[in-house]
């Protein structure tokens, strides 16, 4: 790691203030990402500023239904909130697969989804719920919210303050870890909502999350593993790497959104 | 409770290690402590045109910058190999020169370039950074079938086409003969996979020069820091031997890659004296990848012949071995002598040959890792004899029955004596814990679940404890095997054991003083064991090939013998009685039949206070022994594995899992489970998660475990371990050896039980998920088209 400098903010305006004097800035949450590449010497910001102790960034709070998660509650809290669970409990299904219990316990909702890693598991959960990113600034649809690898909506200096995401009639998310670090190879959910039913599926698209249409259109027809036979998805345009080839992930998208769909009752 | 042989004592060093007082060599902080780094070649394969070192030299805390020119400039020998190997034509393996800093051409990512020595690791790691080399590219060629093509770029002058040596073993006419009359040939392509030690404390070195004696001290990470010391003196030129101390404190596990001498020990020695500073370097995980040596990486054509019975008729086997960009210090033997002379597995077999070429790749140099030549033999054995089996339409275990050796001592055609075994009474114990019979109940419930259940069997032998000197000696090796031991009886009656082996993980402080409680009679918690340092310990040749049991102890049977003689001596003169009369039993001398008697601890303070002693004899109570075994031992078992795939994903779990395994006598029946636990884990990771990739420019896509995937908890089964105990006629004990036989026999019966469920005998290592999903792919295609 370099030299760095390190501040807490107490206000979002104090945050940005902070970050916009610093020669190279990054926001700090749970830090599961951000330090692991600073101690490998890959990232190299001069300044942190830590998010975690504004006011209104930690909680999960339920209204109606709709649950809204402030941007810095750890993994930890949401895979174990009980009114979350009373309400989405695929979320809670979700988040206690991320990574190991240190890791659970300090990474944040808003670190994974301002990072976007393409084999990060939230953002199948806020794609596929049709969930809502708050920001400092703005709230962002998911549907404009990931726009590549790494690559979010996010303006430079914009902060997450947190998620807000509708009560689906069901969901289930199926994980295929990859066997060495046990992100997502392959992340799908599958959520029957209000607008109709939603794919979304991390660790498998060269351009990170994506909503399988075709698997869409199929259940369009009926929320059933049975409306999904025959339907597949292309493996153009899927990773392929050592762990796995883009027809293995097309192939495991369709298993897992059949798993997912018998899985959401 | 016993404490003696046989008895479950729980491991007297690790109340140390689990409360965090282990000693490791990071541990160790000296006066005067400067920092290494170094700066490694992102390239494969380059000419190195340049060094700039101007602007690192400049930065803060950069006490200096070496390069290799200086090194070999101050007469710091190349790395050697230490086992001579030559081609069939007789021609000497051709050595590719290897420097601990590249003077002018970099053959593998991570080859080091330069070191920068400064006040703080990071200020050097800083300036290591800041240290411009400019480097000419050249062609890369990662694979040992590539690098023999012609047209390969050349990776050292001096070993035309890649081709280290061209060896071969036993006899080509009679395999070729025997293939010829044979009803039914299996023939197979095997890779065996690049392995990544992944010791859990990466390598390091603390290196103290004292400029007044000219003396060095070097704190290391060595399973063999005797061979360590030897080697920097006679070869690198470090300093004379009795001007150079080396330490091996305690070690987080080895498995073979800390056997070696490195780059980076010989450079931190050398920067001390150059630049009067203690210099320490640890690697972090990245550099463990890129630069601890590797194991195993054959690729492997085989043929194997059957008569209508079932009897093996000969065996032919073609094994191309990927060397890395250099000779590392066993290299040569691991994939020859270590390998090669198993080929007759547990058969009889009276006709077989082998050819191995040892290949130069631009990759890091491969070598022995647990197991070490031995697993691929293995590998390469079972997955035949299983694939026969099914081809020929009979019972695995009734092929293995077959071709057992039933007698001993049984000379195979490819040089080994097999001294002792009960094959038959291995596989049957395993059948039986394994619950054979009930293996289609079994399968047919997983059926039903929608799974497909496969059984597959290993029937694994060993080589361990490599040895009589004069043997290895006349097969190329540089070194005698044998092992040294030094019993130290206090005047008080404690003991100190003083080994040439070497524990990193072994348990040896609990056994070993196991072996010395049962022989006097007294409490493990009188007797402590010294080893790791070459100051107090006479010699010792450290610890791999499990050897440490059939030699290491040995040679504290052998010291304790002459100790027991003395002390009959001392207390027949003490107690006027005869010699003859004297027996030692639970800590007390005593002379049969009468009341006579003196405590342990007594005839240690007559020895010492002198007193009292026969005439002539000296005082003290102290005794040394070098034991050269005389010949290998040869553990042995049967493994059967059930596994069940999930056909719609390929993902594979191990649900059961028996080991049978004949390791002779037994000093603690729990350090050998744990140490067949451990191997097995490691022999899973083989078969179904490990494997080093790099790609075609010799970049490493393997270099963290976000890539590079071990065993963890969940991948591996509850384990039924059986021993059976025919005992080792060739040392004192019976001992065979335990360390290794987990990671050499587990991988075949693994592949065997996933080829058994998914129909399929083409699956190479690992097995992966998405493996096992092609296979399933290619296996489904032909019965789709019936
Ligand atoms: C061993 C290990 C295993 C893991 N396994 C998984 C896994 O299985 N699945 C998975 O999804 N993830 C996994 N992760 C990643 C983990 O989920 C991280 O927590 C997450 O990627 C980042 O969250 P963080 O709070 O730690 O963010 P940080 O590392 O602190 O920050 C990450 C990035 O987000 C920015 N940032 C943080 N918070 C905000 C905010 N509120 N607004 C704007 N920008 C912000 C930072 O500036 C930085 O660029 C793993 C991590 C580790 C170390």
């Amino acid at each position: 790691m370099y030299q760095t400098k390190y501040h807490k903010a107490a206000s979002f305006d104090d945050a940005v203030a902070a970050l916009g004097a610093a020669e190279d800035g990054k926001y700090l949450a749970g830090g599961q990402t951000l330090l692991a590449t600073m101690k490998q010497r890959l990232a190299a910001p001069t300044d942190l500023v830590d998010l975690r102790g504004i006011d209104g960034m930690v909680g999960i709070s339920v209204d109606g239904d709709s649950v809204t998660i402030g941007a810095a509650t750890t993994h930890a809290e949401v895979a174990s909130n009980a009114a979350l669970r009373a309400v989405i409990p695929v979320l809670c299904d979700l988040a206690v697969l991320i990574g190991d219990p240190a890791v659970r316990h300090m990474g944040t909702i808003g670190g994974s989804l301002a990072n976007n890693d393409p084999a990060a598991d939230y953002p199948a959960a806020v794609l596929g719920l049709n969930g809502t990113v708050i920001t400092n600034q703005r709230e962002i649809p998911a549907d404009e919210y990931f726009e590549g690898l790494f690559t979010t909506a996010l303006d430079e200096g914009e902060i997450i303050k947190a998620v807000r995401f509708p009560k689906p009639r069901r969901a289930a998310y199926q994980k295929f870890p990859n066997p060495a670090s046990r992100f997502a190879l392959v992340g799908v959910l599958v959520a029957d909502t209000g607008d109709g039913p939603r794919v979304a599926v991390t660790g498998a698209g060269s351009d990170g999350v994506f909503r399988a249409e075709a698997l869409e259109e199929a259940l369009a027809g009926g929320f059933s593993a049975a409306s999904l036979e025959g339907a597949s998805v292309d493996s153009d345009g899927l990773m392929g790497d050592i762990h796995a080839t883009p027809e293995y992930r097309a192939h495991l998208i369709g298993v897992l959104a059949r798993r997912g769909v018998a899985a959401a009752g | 409770m016993s404490t003696g042989i046989g008895a479950r004592v729980k491991r007297k060093e690790d109340k140390r290690f689990t409360t965090g007082q282990g000693r490791y060599t990071d541990d160790v902080r000296v006066d005067n402590q400067a920092y290494a780094v170094f700066v490694r070649s992102p390239h494969a394969h380059a000419k190195i045109t340049g060094i700039d070192k101007s602007e690192a030299e400049a930065m803060d805390g950069v006490i200096a910058v070496l390069d290799g020119h200086q090194l070999t400039g101050d007469g710091i020998g190349n790395l050697i190999c230490g086992w001579a190997v030559s081609s069939k034509d007789g021609s000497p393996m051709n050595m590719g020169a290897w420097s601990a800093l590249a003077t002018d051409t970099a053959r593998y990512v991570g080859d080091a370039v330069a070191v920068v020595i400064a006040d703080s690791r990071q200020e050097a790691r800083d300036a290591a950074e800041a240290v411009v080399v400019d480097y000419e590219e050249l062609p890369v060629v990662v694979t040992s079938d590539k690098a023999l093509e012609s047209g390969a770029p050349q990776i050292h002058d001096n070993a035309a086409g890649n081709l280290c040596f061209d060896w071969e073993i036993g006899d080509e006419a009679a395999a070729d003969k025997g293939l010829a009359e044979a009803a039914h040939v299996t023939q197979m392509r095997i890779v065996n996979n690049r392995l990544s030690p992944n010791p859990m404390e990466p390598r390091s070195a603390v290196a103290i020069y004292d400029s007044a004696e000219e003396h060095y001290t070097l704190y290391t990470t060595s399973q063999n820091p005797h061979v360590a010391r030897l080697v920097l003196s006679a070869f690198y030129n470090v300093a004379p031997e009795h001007k150079l101390r080396v330490i091996a404190p305690d070690v987080g596990g080895g498995f073979g890659a800390k056997i070696y001498i490195y780059p980076e020990e010989i450079t931190c020695l050398w920067a001390s004296m150059k630049t009067g500073r203690s210099v320490k370097w640890t690697a972090d995980r990245s550099e463990a990848f890129m630069t601890d040596a590797h194991g195993r990486d054959h690729i492997t054509n085989a043929r194997m012949g059957f008569d209508q019975n079932g009897k093996i008729t000969g065996f032919k086997v073609d094994t191309l071995a990927n060397l890395g960009a250099y000779m590392s210090l066993f290299s040569s033997a691991t994939p020859t002598y270590l390998y090669a002379t198993l080929l007759s597995g547990q058969y009889d077999i009276a006709n077989i040959y082998g050819n191995v070429k040892g290949v130069y790749t631009n990759t890091v140099p491969v070598d022995a890792y647990r197991g070490a030549g031995r697993p691929e033999a293995s590998f390469l054995v079972e997955r035949m004899m299983e694939t026969a089996a099914r081809e020929m339409g009979m019972d695995p275990a009734e092929l293995r029955r077959r071709n057992f050796i039933g007698s001993f001592p049984h000379q195979t055609p490819v040089i080994m004596t097999y001294d002792a075994g009960d094959f038959a009474g291995n596989l049957d114990m395993a059948q039986k814990a394994a619950d054979v019979a009930g293996f289609p109940a079994r399968r047919a419930e997983a059926a039903q679940r929608g799974k497909l259940r496969g059984l597959g069997y290993s029937c694994y032998i060993e080589a361990c404890g490599i040895a009589p000197s004069a043997a290895v000696g006349s097969l190329g090796a540089g070194v005698g095997l044998w092992e040294s031991a030094e019993v130290r009886v206090n005047p008080v009656g404690t003991i100190e054991i003083l080994t040439g082996s070497h524990s990193h993980g072994q348990g040896h402080e609990t056994t070993f003083s196991q072996i010395v409680a049962e022989r006097f009679g007294l409490p493990i918690e009188n007797v402590s064991i010294v080893h790791g340092d070459t100051d107090k310990v006479q010699f010792g040749m450290g610890t791999y090939g499990s050897r440490s049991g059939a030699v290491g102890m040995s040679a504290i049977v052998k010291a304790m013998d002459k100790v027991e003689a003395k002390v009959r001596k001392i207390a027949a003169h003490v107690l006027e009685a005869s010699e003859d009369d004297i027996v030692i039993e639970n800590g007390a001398v005593k002379v049969a039949g009468t009341d006579k008697q003196m405590l342990w601890h007594e005839v240690g303070l007559a020895a010492y206070t002198a007193h009292n002693l026969p005439a002539g004899m000296e005082p003290g109570l102290k005794e040394t022994a070098f034991y050269d075994p005389v010949n290998f031992t040869f553990p042995a078992g049967c493994y059967i594995a059930e596994v069940e795939v999930d056909p719609e994903t390929g993902v594979t779990k191990v649900v059961q899992f028996t080991a049978a395994d004949d390791f002779g006598t037994i000093i603690n029946p729990m350090i050998v489970e744990g140490q067949v636990h451990g191997g097995a884990a490691q022999g899973i990771g083989q078969a179904m998660l490990e494997g080093v990739v790099y790609d075609q420019d010799g970049q490493l896509l393997t270099g963290s475990y976000m890539d590079y995937c071990m065993p963890r908890a969940d991948d591996v089964p509850f384990y039924t371990i059986e021993h059976n105990k025919t005992v080792c006629p060739g040392n004192p004990l019976g001992i065979k050896g335990c360390g290794e036989a987990g990671a050499i026999g587990t991988p075949p019966a693994i592949i065997n039980a996933i080829t058994d469920a998914i129909g399929n005998n083409d699956l190479q290592m690992p097995a992966t998920p998405l493996k096992v999903w092609t296979a399933l792919q290619a296996a489904a295609k032909p019965m789709a088209a019936e």
